[in-house]
């Protein structure tokens, strides 16, 4: 540990006491102690960032300070007064505020009603949704954070509706804002935005925690900083002198590379093509526009974009689960356009879903029955319809090994995982078994610095067996160090195609933002 | 305020006798359902100036006095068991089908018409048992798989169309059995509406000489629940039906055809209630009326969320409920109770049970998982 970490000094020796403060906060659950004596202060204005690895217990220490959760042992005060919450609606009452990490919208409902959810702004007997949404308008404007609040929930992006959780934090008026992991659905130009807003917000007396993986963001934002592992406080410092390597380090407890080596592509046979491909989104819009993409066996193809640009529907189409309205795929020798998920499962084409909670687990299944959602009528796992349960749990002991998903069993519901070793059970699933084109959106979402190390390498290693791989990222850094070949989606169609080893973020943001690489296009449609 | 929070105390200590000495984990909240509803009945028996003890006393004896009023409470019950499943099988794919009612006078006609058919009569009883069952099998799955054919197609809501065609074949039903011009299905010689008598070869063996008759459609529908549990619990159809339920856009993403699993989900649901109707009328009345069924299907969704949807504990909920109703007569003609007084507890139960938080909060029981593949108590089959 370097000079600079120390535990945090007693809170009794400050004259007015911090605003928020955790004493000795303990949590077990069956198996694991999520929390161990945690404690942690927040001061007035100020942004403290949590770190820990996927597991560590950022959530569960959020979640009591919110009353979701109640701690065995431990106290919490704000302002110096010792309190207890019950549920979060006494933490909301005493001006705590939370986005959490899976989105708790309600998506058939609109923006408006679900910002207005529990805190009903009422005129007479009647719901007063007007006046609501006025003031969400207001909100809206006010901290930068476009939504519209007629807008049904599920039909939004995965970064829209991140930006509704905060409008319903913001409209509630906490003093004290938890923020788990908000960043990590948001593309680059959002989280720029979404510093803006965290920052006019701090400088309004507004207090938060924040929780991410990004570390770059750590550095960018933050006032100090708490490094939980295994459940314990392992340090705590400001972000002078540290490092994104000093942090990792820290976090992980071993030296993480950032960057993971790879040799020059070997690209061989075409395995993905598309032609003029079109696909309309949920609203009925069309968002792949004509579409040609190729990526060949033994090279990482990645498609960067800002989102909303037709990756969802692009990957959907290709993998099944939405019916192209004209154009054609091929895939590994066929044309697979309109064949079903399964089929096209079977001809060897994983793919790692965008929104995990949606698309990828039943939250309320074990992860054994998770580890084998698609594959569950394999021979292996099923003899003439009948499931063959042991065969089940044995392949999901050795995947959840291989991939170091920290549980304590794979019967254990998959709610129980943190969201960075939920996500850990869905690239065990897809990256497993026969393969020869691997279609990935967000393979790391949410995932700590080791574990991304360790998927990016299993990528890359199936890349150098001759797999195929698209690879779908709102992380810049992610294309550029995986990809061997970048593509620039822009609104529904490959604006360029670039080698990965000539790229810059600096030019993937201009193509990204405008289509076209030349300055002087900028302003044209 | 004090004695609220000592009866409480109490009912947390059954509790935890429940937790760790009989192990009837998922079916707490039923158990004190049931349990309440008695209590709460006795209050309003005793209201009206009867003993409790006298009208319940009376009304065990209804239900199991003796061997005999065991056997007719028994069969009392075989057609509730059909239609609650129709509900829980349905109900793991995130369907609600409220067709039972429906799907009940469907299978009925279909069994009560081929039963009669004139071939039958040339028919040994080893078939024409087996062809009249599976008649009314067959009415029931196209009557329970229209609905879910028209929720994949057009969206509709099983609920709204699963209403209207219960409406739909009771006045076809109607129709069908009491017009005289022209003739459809009507028993010319009958003078109520009904159809034309099954043949004999067509009656299902009886067990008991009860009144009503215990016939082998109990052991039929018994089965037919161990069945289920195990294709559920135990089957990839099973899987297929429960991640339907519990998240379509996963089961979507997997390769599941959640359209077909709706409509096979629908269909077999159907299937239940229309065996059901077929082993009442081989095996019991021998011919079809329309009022046979009068809310079977209705009580078949209580039975079902008594049992919470599990197919094992169908059973004895449905035996439960269907003895209540055989008993009700004696508690009647013993202790000046009207048979309502049963219908009332019925229908706490059913409040209960649906309302769960009231039970939870009152006997301190925590929620507890639903779904065979939710976690470690995969294979749990009650
Ligand atoms: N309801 C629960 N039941 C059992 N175990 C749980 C439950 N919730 C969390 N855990 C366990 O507690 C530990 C801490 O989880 P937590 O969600 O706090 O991690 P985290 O630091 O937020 O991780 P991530 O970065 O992946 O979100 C994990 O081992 C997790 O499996
Ligand atoms: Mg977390």
């Amino acid at each position: 540990m370097g000079s600079f970490w120390a535990r945090t000094p007693p809170a009794t020796a400050r004259v007015a006491p911090p605003l928020l403060q955790v004493d000795n906060l303990t949590k077990t659950f069956p198996g694991v102690v999520a929390n161990q004596d945690v404690n942690l202060t927040l001061n007035e204005g100020e942004i403290h960032c949590l770190l820990g690895e996927n597991g560590a217990g950022k959530s569960t220490l959020v979640n009591m300070v919110f009353g979701l959760q109640q701690p065995d042992a431990g106290e919490i005060y704000i302002r110096g007064q010792r309190v207890n919450f019950r549920n979060s609606g006494d933490a909301i009452s005493a001006g705590i505020g939370m986005v959490h990490q899976h989105f708790q919208l309600i998506p058939v409902f609109s923006v408006a009603e679900n910002i207005i959810l529990g805190n009903e702004i009422t005129r007479g007997t009647f719901l007063d949704i007007n006046t609501a949404r006025r003031q969400i308008s207001k909100l809206a404007e006010r901290y930068g954070l476009t939504v519209d609040p007629d807008a049904r929930v599920g039909d939004l992006s995965v970064g829209e509706q991140q930006r509704v959780e905060l409008v319903k934090a913001l409209f509630r008026d906490a003093d004290i804002l938890i923020l788990d992991e908000p960043t990590a659905v948001l593309t680059p130009g959002e989280v720029d935005d979404f510093f803006a807003v965290v920052k006019s917000l701090t400088s309004q007396g507004k207090s938060i925690i924040f929780i991410t993986h990004k570390l770059r963001e750590v550095l960018a934002v933050a006032h100090r900083i708490t490094v939980l592992r295994a459940g314990q406080v392992v340090g705590s410092t400001t972000v002078k002198g540290a490092t994104q390597q000093s942090l990792a380090n820290l976090m992980v407890g071993r030296d993480v590379v950032f960057r993971v080596e790879k040799t020059q592509a070997n690209p061989g046979a075409l395995a993905l093509q598309t032609q003029g491909l079109r696909a309309h989104d949920d609203r009925g819009v069309e968002t792949v526009t004509g579409l040609d993409v190729e990526v060949r066996a033994g090279e990482i193809f990645g498609i960067a974009g800002v989102e909303g640009n037709g990756q969802r529907e692009l990957v959907e189409t290709i993998c099944g689960m939405r019916s192209a309205s004209s154009g054609t795929v091929h895939a590994l020798g066929q044309n697979i356009t309109g064949w079903s998920p399964r089929k096209i499962n079977r001809l060897g084409v994983a793919h790692i879903p965008e929104n995990r909670s949606k698309h990828g687990v039943v939250e309320q299944y074990s992860i054994a029955n998770n580890l084998v959602l698609n594959r569950y009528n394999h021979k292996k796992f099923s003899t003439r319809g009948v499931r063959n349960t042991a065969a089940i749990q044995a392949e999901a002991a050795s995947l959840v090994e291989q991939f170091d998903v920290r549980t304590t069993g794979v019967q254990a519901a998959i709610s129980t995982l943190s969201g960075g070793n939920q996500q850990k059970v869905v690239v065990a699933r897809e990256l497993t078994g026969h393969l020869q084109l691997l279609v990935v959106a967000q393979p790391t979402r949410g995932l700590d610095v080791g574990s991304i190390e360790f998927i990016h390498r299993k990528i890359i290693e199936l890349r150098d067996r001759g797999v195929a791989v698209l690879l779908v990222s709102a992380e810049l850094d992610e294309i550029i160090s995986l990809s061997d070949r970048i593509g620039v989606l822009y609104r529904g169609r490959l604006a360029a195609t670039i080698n990965a080893a000539d790229a810059t973020r600096e030019e993937l943001g201009l193509l990204m933002a405008t289509g076209s690489s030349s300055s002087t296009d900028r302003n044209q449609p | 305020m004090a004695s609220g929070s000592s009866i409480t105390r109490a009912s947390g200590q059954l509790h935890r006798a429940l937790t760790e000495i009989w192990r009837l984990q998922p079916l707490y909240v039923s158990l004190y359902a049931i349990l309440l509803s008695f209590i709460i009945g006795g209050v309003l028996i005793s209201l009206i100036g009867v003993n409790p003890l006298t009208a319940y006393w009376a009304l065990l004896r209804g239900m199991a006095g003796d061997a005999d009023r065991l056997a007719g409470s028994l069969a009392r019950s075989v057609p509730f068991i059909g239609s609650a499943l129709a509900l829980a099988f349905a109900f793991r794919a995130g369907l609600f089908n409220i067709g039972a009612e429906g799907q009940l006078l469907a299978g009925g006609i279909t069994a009560a018409y081929v039963g009669a058919l004139s071939w039958m009569t040339n028919l040994p009883g080893i078939l024409a048992i087996p062809a009249i069952l599976l008649a009314g099998t067959l009415g029931g799955t196209i009557w329970g798989g229209i609905p879910g054919v028209l929720r994949t197609k057009t969206g509709a809501h099983e609920v709204i169309s699963t209403i209207m065609l219960n409406s739909v074949v009771l006045f076809a039903a109607r129709w069908m059995v009491g017009s005289r011009n022209p003739v459809v299905l009507r028993d010319t010689d009958s003078t109520v509406p009904r159809t034309k008598p099954i043949s004999d070869n067509a009656v299902l063996p009886e067990l008991v000489d009860s009144q009503p008759t215990l016939h082998v459609g109990l052991l039929a529908l018994v089965g037919m629940c161990f069945v289920v549990a195990f294709v559920l619990n135990r089957t990839n159809f099973g899987f297929e039906i429960a991640t339907v339920g519990l998240n379509p856009h996963a089961a979507h993403y997997a390769g599941i055809n959640v359209n077909r699993v709706l409509v096979w989900a629908m269909a077999a649901s159907g299937a239940f209630a229309g065996l059901a109707a077929a082993s009442e009328i081989s095996g019991t009345s021998g011919h079809f009326q329309p009022g046979t069924f009068f809310l079977m299907g209705f009580d078949g969704i209580a039975i079902a969320l008594l049992a919470r949807t599990k197919p094992v504990a169908i059973i004895a909920a449905a035996v439960l409920w269907g003895s209540m109703l055989a008993g009700a007569p004696l508690m009647q003609q013993e202790a000046n109770m009207s048979i309502d007084v049963v219908r009332i507890i019925q229908a706490l139960v059913l409040l209960f049970v649906a309302a769960d938080a009231i039970v939870r909060y009152l006997f301190r029981v925590k929620d507890i998982e639903q779904n065979p593949f939710q976690t470690s108590t995969v294979g749990g089959a009650i």
